[in-house]
């Protein structure tokens, strides 16, 4: 091969490229890190110190305004464990009131990495939370002649009431996860759980701000680097409104006590829950401070669970309550007219089925079934949907898939999105659900037919039965119920001022109303019939494999201006007229009148001291 | 030679001062990493959940890597340069809708646990067919507008591909292949004007805030560069010293009667007076047509033109086109802002790290900026700073010094080659490696504005490290076949 001599002289030009730059490289590095001694000043690991100021977090206040969580200082002793130089390890104990054992033991806990993942022995660790304000107090005077040692300030929650815990929830302190899961988080942070704590974290927590400070050779504090140029002033957290009446919400823990199941109450017109009630309930304080590991343990192990919030996580067959919604379908379907009546025989008799009722008149139309709770009305009315439409619906299953596709609309079957974690979305079987447990048109309306009166594969939250009761009260919308009115600053999300629309026409909602009406008027909600609240209502006693029936109601009041819409269930605690009518209706009266009337005060009273839990299919081990 | 194309003649022949320092660098990255993302008192270097043990199993697959390929036959790889360029091309071009978007970057092919980034694998592939073309038969750059065309498409294609994958710091290390161009033929001209380009740039950049004669004071030493460059090229270019001299007193004539105008208080407007200094020169230089080497001339012309269009369309370029990002970094680099919160946050800690470290260093594991997590991406593109605090001046000129004699030693073993085939290559390889070290040292150092690319050998990450083993180890195994080649 011809080599050409001229080109390959080039290869000095490139290799003297190189060269240069590796020599200008190693010129401006001697220049930074011989020569030049800032660099060596402004690195020294001892010259600033990066404290994060904490900002408050937003306070809670109920929708009249009062009080109910709000913060009270602490403060934490941090340790640098590279700066900790010699010191009178017994004077520390002594002020700190530990002793010397409990010392070196806390010291191993905290380089023990199984125990603590994030240790590292250049950044700040805890060594004891929470202490108290005259601790803080005495250490702050010696803090000099302990390097290493900082305090630093947190804040903790109070609560002004012993109720509503679980709407609330709490904080405690961030693991690894939410470290991984969110950049804002250091170790040793606070990070709401459960309750709108935890929906509303971002708002509530607002933004952490930095104070670079300026140390000498010695660990003191110097003074603010550059004047404070480059720190960053926390931004505090918003304050949110509840919708919740913490009053109400205070009574029907009151009235649920010694009780298990829930009472969810709405404002129709905005969906904004008035009171959420899960009992057995817990108290939120429990879980502030340091004694807070302890109790969430026994929380956890309670069998009752206290911590498992019934009122949006509770799955319940809905029972009689059931039979507005199944009203509403087959008037929008055209079933059945106001003046359609069924026989009842003492119950629903097809086909060597038989599903039982109780005594009142035969035939019967829709408002008076909704008055007596009549369980073969409705067996017949969807018998009508399911077997007697072919030519409408074409099969079992289409006619099936329409039925649903309603309560779909009427907000069962799915998360509601209500804006607090872990709700359940209840079950709404579909036609696929049933082909697959009985096979292909191996299935009619008989094979199914508790579902009709709310039994069987049926299964809704006491927030949706409640939803459902608000849909009706509005007659035929709903907004997306809601724990928070306000958040200070913030225009509430678009979800929880929308109006949603189920698939059934006005008209039809005000039939129902009406029926739930007579039902307060002469039929099995009397007890509920206020002597100035035109109050409407159902019942709902449902069986259930765990032992007695549960107990359940639905009601709204006033009758044409509806300020309230409830729905208590109570387990195993029998006829829905037995406790949930007897509570709904104080909730009522409470929340409208804000008394309970003389010659009711002996239902409050049975109601407080009713027990019902010893009935439940809960054993105490 | 006797011995065919068996191992042991490979591990006789390879080049194992390439090895040995290749070695030495891979052996003080994981080091480096290991520091970089010490944390806890009780890690070790081999746990896998470390930056450190993953990087060791990276560096066992590449050592593997590098093992199957000296095993391969060399002819395999001028034999099928082209496909596996191609192959690379459609890689590239896949990932740009397949990749999940990672910090803005569509780059990363996820596969199972790992990520590669075919950018880096594209490298060698690049390079084969680049050497490739200038070995076809009777091929030579200067020859047609074609040679140059099919070159340059070789080279941009990947550029076009990668900058879609929106990752432009990869995309601008192709730019170093016209390291490779220049070797090979292309005019010294082309690089003179690039380096003066970033001269202009920075000047016009960095100086905008002085007004001298109504025009910022960095347009005023372009304008002087552009007189003195167009006297230098008369004298040392086309040859002409009598013509050189004459614009030369022409040149300090205008400029000594402008200061004195300003002396006595005259305005005189600098753009007009330049503009027209400058075009009565070109003028005499069209006039000089008739008595010189035309060509030349007209280069000359051209280039002065081509200066003073460049100089206006500095600031468009800058304010117009950069992104604001790019326009912060590049003010940072300059010196010109000293943005410590944002842009200059990186460059400003890192220089902490590594002027901290001073001349022997804190000692291996006791830097405590980058122990602090101070620098971000320490243990990727950041990774030279660890070096800097903990092994100071000593450490940081060890390692340069290695890269030097690597680039310097690949540039040997280039012009050993007895083919064009093998030297091109080597070419290549050399120019990424130069582009890497200059560019990332430099930004770590506060020279160069931040652009996001590894330190050979060194940054975390399996696909840079691999992809530069391919590109030196196809190089090795070029260079141990060099003596068969007599054979033919």
């Amino acid at each position: 091969m011809r080599k050409n001599y001229e080109l390959e002289k080039r290869k000095y030009i490139i290799g003297g490229f190189i060269v240069i730059i590796v020599l200008i490289y190693i010129v401006r590095l001697f220049n930074l890190q011989v020569m030049d001694s800032n660099y060596k000043q402004f690195a020294d690991s001892n010259a600033f110190m990066r404290k994060t100021l904490y900002p408050s977090r937003g306070m809670i206040r109920d929708r009249n305004g009062k009080l109910v969580v709000y913060n009270q200082p602490a403060y934490d002793v941090m340790m640098i464990p590279r700066n900790v130089q010699e010191f009178d390890t017994i004077d520390f104990c002594n002020t700190l009131g530990i002793t010397v054992d409990a010392f070196h033991k806390r010291i191993a806990d905290m380089k023990d990495r199984r125990l603590n993942p994030g240790y590292s022995s250049y950044t700040p660790q805890k060594f004891i939370t929470q202490i108290s304000a005259k601790d803080y107090g005495r250490l702050a005077e010696k803090l000099y002649r302990f390097p290493g040692f900082f305090i630093q300030q947190r804040i903790l929650r109070q609560y002004v009431t012993s109720t509503a815990g679980n709407v609330l929830g709490n904080i405690r302190e961030v693991n690894q996860t939410d470290i991984e899961r969110d950049p804002y988080y250091a170790a040793g942070d606070y990070c709401g759980d459960l309750g709108v704590e935890k929906s509303y974290e971002e708002y509530l927590r607002g933004e952490k701000g930095v104070e670079i400070l300026y140390r000498d050779a010695y660990g003191r504090i110097q003074g603010r680097y550059e004047d404070g140029a480059h720190d960053i002033a926390p931004v505090s957290g918003r304050d949110l409104t509840l919708s919740l009446d913490i009053d109400l919400q205070q009574y029907g823990e009151q009235l649920m006590q010694n009780k298990i199941g829930a009472i969810v109450a709405i404002e129709p017109a905005t969906g904004e829950i008035l009171a959420l009630v899960s009992s057995p309930t817990y108290d939120p304080k429990l879980l502030v401070g340091r004694e807070r590991g302890k109790n969430y343990r026994a929380l956890i192990n309670d069998f009752y669970k206290p911590l498992f919030d019934r009122a949006l996580k509770g799955a319940y067959p809905p029972g009689s309550t059931f039979k507005p919604s199944q009203g509403l379908i087959l008037r929008q379907e055209n079933i059945i007219t106001l003046s359609t009546a069924y026989p009842c025989y003492h119950g629903f008799i097809s086909g060597g089925l038989r599903v039982g009722c109780h005594g009142h008149g035969s035939p019967i139309t829709l408002q008076p079934a909704l008055q007596t709770s009549c369980n073969a009305f409705f067996c017949w009315g969807l018998k009508a949907m399911l077997d007697g439409h072919r030519s409408k619906y074409g099969s079992v299953a289409e006619a099936f898939e329409v039925w649903k596709r309603h309560l779909v609309s009427l907000g069962y079957g799915y998360r509601l999105g209500v804006d607090l974690p872990g709700e359940s979305r209840g079950f709404i079987p579909n036609a696929n659900f049933y082909n697959k447990w009985y096979g292909e048109n191996h299935w009619s309306a008989n094979t199914i037919i508790s579902i009709a009166i709310g039994q069987g594969e049926i299964s809704a939250t006491p927030l949706q039965i409640a939803n459902l009761c608000a849909t009706i009260a509005n007659r035929g919308h709903f907004i997306t119920p809601h724990a928070v009115k306000s958040i200070q600053d913030t225009v509430m999300p678009e979800e929880y001022v929308t109006k949603r629309y189920p698939t059934i026409d006005r008209t039809y909602f005000e039939e129902v109303a009406t029926g739930m009406r007579m039902a307060v008027t002469g039929g099995t909600c009397r007890l509920a019939n206020l002597k100035d609240i035109e109050v409407c209502g159902k019942t709902g006693t449902a069986q259930n494999p765990h032992g007695k029936d549960h107990s359940a109601f639905i009601g709204f009041a006033p009758y044409h201006d509806p300020k309230i819409a409830i729905c208590v269930y109570v387990e195993n605690a029998g006829f829905g007229a037995t406790y949930g009518v007897p509570i709904g209706s104080l909730m009522i009266e409470k929340y409208l009148t804000d008394t309970i009337a003389p010659e009711r005060k002996y239902l409050e009273e049975r109601m407080f001291n009713s027990n019902t839990i010893i009935s439940s299919g809960v054993k105490k081990h | 030679m006797e011995s065919k194309n068996t191992n042991s003649s490979v591990l006789k022949n390879i080049d194992w001062v390439t090895v040995i320092i290749y070695l030495l660098l891979l052996i003080a990255g994981v080091v480096s990493i290991y520091s970089a993302s010490y944390d806890f008192d009780n890690a070790s270097i081999f746990s896998f959940e470390e930056f450190s043990g993953k990087q060791i199993r990276w560096v066992g697959c590449a050592i593997v890597a590098a093992l199957v390929i000296l095993l391969i036959d060399f002819r395999v790889y001028e034999t099928y340069a082209y496909p596996i360029y191609i192959c690379l091309i459609l890689l590239l071009i896949v990932t740009i809708f397949v990749a999940p978007d990672i910090k803005g970057s569509r780059s990363w092919l996820v596969l199972g646990p790992m990520s590669l980034q075919p950018a880096e694998f594209g490298k060698f592939a690049t390079s084969l067919a680049l050497a490739k073309l200038f070995s076809s038969y009777n091929f030579s750059l200067n020859s047609s507008p074609a040679s140059y065309f099919k070159a340059l498409l070789i080279i941009f294609l990947p550029i076009c591909l990668i900058l879609a994958q929106k990752e432009t710091g990869s995309a601008l290390a192709y730019l170093a292949l016209f390291f490779v161009l220049y070797r090979e033929g292309m005019s010294g001209l082309v690089l003179t004007a690039a380096l003066f380009a970033v001269v202009f740039f920075v000047t016009i950049v960095k100086y905008s805030e002085n007004m001298i004669m109504g025009i910022p004071s960095g347009e005023v030493a372009v304008f002087i560069m552009i007189e003195v460059i167009i006297v230098a090229m008369m004298a040392m270019y086309c040859k002409i010293v009598w013509a050189a001299r004459t614009l030369l007193f022409w040149f300090l004539g205008t400029g000594i009667a402008a200061w004195i105008a300003s002396l006595c208080g005259l305005e005189i407007p600098g753009m007009i007076f330049f503009l027209s200094v400058i075009g009565i020169a070109i003028i005499y230089c069209l006039f000089l047509l008739f008595r010189g080497p035309v060509k030349r001339i007209l280069i000359t012309i051209g280039g002065a033109v081509v200066a003073v269009v460049f100089m206006f369309s500095v600031n468009k370029v800058f304010n117009d086109i950069l992104q604001p990002h790019q326009q912060q970094r590049i003010k940072v680099s300059l010196g010109i802002v000293e943005d410590l919160r944002g842009a200059g946050y990186n460059v400003n800690q890192s220089k902490i790290a590594i002027g901290s470290g001073g001349m022997f260093g804190k000692g291996f594991l006791n830097g405590t900026q980058t122990k602090l997590k101070y620098v971000p991406e320490q243990h990727t593109d950041f990774i030279f700073c660890t070096i800097g605090e903990e092994e100071g001046f000593i450490g940081t000129t060890i390692v340069l010094m290695l890269f030097l004699a690597l680039i310097l030693r690949i540039i040997g073993l280039a012009e050993r080659q007895p083919t064009t085939f093998s030297r091109v290559y080597a070419y290549c390889v050399a120019s990424f490696l130069i582009f890497h070290l200059a560019i990332n040292v430099g930004m770590v150092i506060g020279l160069c504005p931040v652009i996001g690319i590894p330190l050979p050998f060194f940054s975390y990450g399996g696909s840079s490290l691999w992809g530069f083993t391919f590109l030196l180890f196809i190089l090795l195994r070029l260079d141990a076949a060099r003596r068969e080649h007599h054979n033919y």
